[in-house]
């Protein structure tokens, strides 16, 4: 419930007062309530809880995100005696 | 899907999990909140891969193990009237009330749907005018907005065969009941990504002040969850107590306004039992007195059952971190996801499900 399932925004519309959307979740398309993300454009992506999308997933945080954690990895992986002393 | 494979890299995971084992000189006890987190450590075997001075253990961040066995049973009741069509999520339906669960009621007649999204169980309230259809409104924060905009709509459209039996719990009042008590273990915690990307962390500060916790936000995929625990560790080892956000891709400070301004016109903080745990106080949310039309409990007067928990099950300190599902002496032998006598058995987020999953029957330990 709690999961989610992360989808790319497809088409926008409005539907008995509510923004609706079409998410392709990797070639599978379903319909999701977009009223809870009103800055959502086409070509976004999202998360989908119990057909509602509660945010959107930024681009730029999750590449600098990946950035640091690799400066992580590779700083761990220079002193492969450390991990094993310490293990 | 974009960055879902960076953040499943084992080699980028491999990495981060060996800083962890740098990083840690002593023993700690983590707890992560959420049960879709549990599914994703199990899964992923991630415990398997921490330096043994890190023990996760796994909170009650499953909605339908918490769900009180009165609400259940009230549920199982109200599904068995004639004219109702009871709606509810999958994973609902198998939950032990007393003596029975949802699909027994179907199997005896009763029209027990599963819905995706609550506006499916609106839907079908439109296509059935002469029913009474009700929604079982579970959830944590992160199914309150779904379940609070059905409400809306319903009013909006003037849907008045609609109700809902709502259960909602939240996250902050169970961390203060799990670190308030004498058997708490928890050292730090690792919050629960989607429900912070509804609410943000601002409600954290001040436990992880009181308690002297730090709370790490944190997502679902191996390396989001690599992530938290290292900066969890990182924060023990220093002896600091700070609230950080591991998911910022998804998660802000303030939430989602929108959802909450929804969440708040619709539903009012009460007193909430939770099953296993029992009650703690403003630990739910309930339908507000102007949308008592649409409350199933208020609809609905069902004769009250005696509720009665299976003697065996050690589900409530399991949800506490007190105890693990290995600890049960009835774990994957008289309690089975087939024929499971707790809820946390049950549930795609349950901690014994994992457990029986992914090491019960992958590894046959």
């Amino acid at each position: 419930m709690c999961l989610g399932v992360p989808g790319k925004i497809v088409e926008i519309y409005e539907a008995n007062g509510l923004s609706m959307g079409k998410i392709d979740f990797g070639g599978v398309t379903r319909e999701a309530c977009l009223s809870y993300v009103p800055e959502a454009t086409i070509g976004d992506y999202t998360i989908i809880h119990v057909g509602f999308a509660l945010h959107l997933i930024s681009e730029q945080e999750a590449q600098e995100t990946l950035d640091l954690l690799r400066q992580i990895a590779e700083t761990s992986g220079e002193d492969p005696l450390a991990e094993v002393s310490s293990s | 899907m974009k960055h879902l494979s960076e953040y499943r890299d084992s080699e980028l995971v491999q990495g981060v999990l060996a800083e962890i084992r740098r990083t840690v000189t002593r023993a700690w006890v983590l707890m992560e909140i959420c049960g879709g987190q549990t599914h994703s450590i199990m899964r992923y075997g991630i415990d398997q891969l921490l330096p043994p001075e890190v023990e996760l253990v796994h909170g009650p961040g499953c909605p339908v193990c918490v769900t009180s066995l009165e609400l259940v049973d009230k549920a199982l009741a109200i599904a068995s009237l004639p004219g109702v069509i009871f709606t509810s999520y999958g994973d609902m339906l198998r939950v032990p009330g007393t003596g029975r669960d949802l699909f027994s009621v179907r199997a005896a007649g009763g029209d027990v749907r599963v819905v995706y999204s609550p506006l499916d169980a609106l839907k079908i309230a439109q296509q059935n005018p002469e029913k009474e259809v009700v929604f079982f409104a579970i959830g944590f924060e992160t199914t309150a907005p779904a379940n609070a905009m059905s409400v809306l709509q319903a009013r909006a459209l003037g849907i008045k065969n609609y109700s809902a039996l709502v259960s909602h719990v939240c996250v902050p009042p169970a961390m203060h009941a799990i670190l308030s008590s004498p058997q708490n273990r928890v050292q730090a915690f690792l919050a629960a990504g989607h429900v912070c990307s509804v609410m943000g962390y601002w409600e954290y500060p001040p436990i992880a002040e009181k308690y002297r916790v730090p709370v790490i936000v944190t997502g679902f995929e191996p390396l989001d969850l690599a992530q938290g625990i290292l900066m969890a560790v990182r924060q023990l080892e220093r002896g600091t107590y700070e609230v950080e956000n591991a998911y910022a891709r998804v998660v802000t400070r303030e939430g989602n306004l929108p959802a909450q301004g929804v969440i708040q016109q619709v539903f009012t903080t009460c007193d909430r039992k939770w099953r296993g745990i029992g009650m703690i106080p403003a630990s739910g949310w309930c339908l507000r007195p102007e949308f008592a039309e649409f409350n199933a409990e208020e609809r609905f007067s069902v004769r009250q059952i005696q509720p009665e928990e299976s003697p065996l099950c050690i589900a409530g300190q399991v949800l506490q971190g007190i105890k693990k599902p290995g600890d049960c002496p009835v774990f994957g032998t008289q309690c089975t996801p087939e024929r499971p006598l707790g809820a946390t058995m049950v549930s795609s987020e349950g901690a014994c499900a994992a457990y029986y999953r992914y090491v019960l029957i992958e590894t046959g330990q």
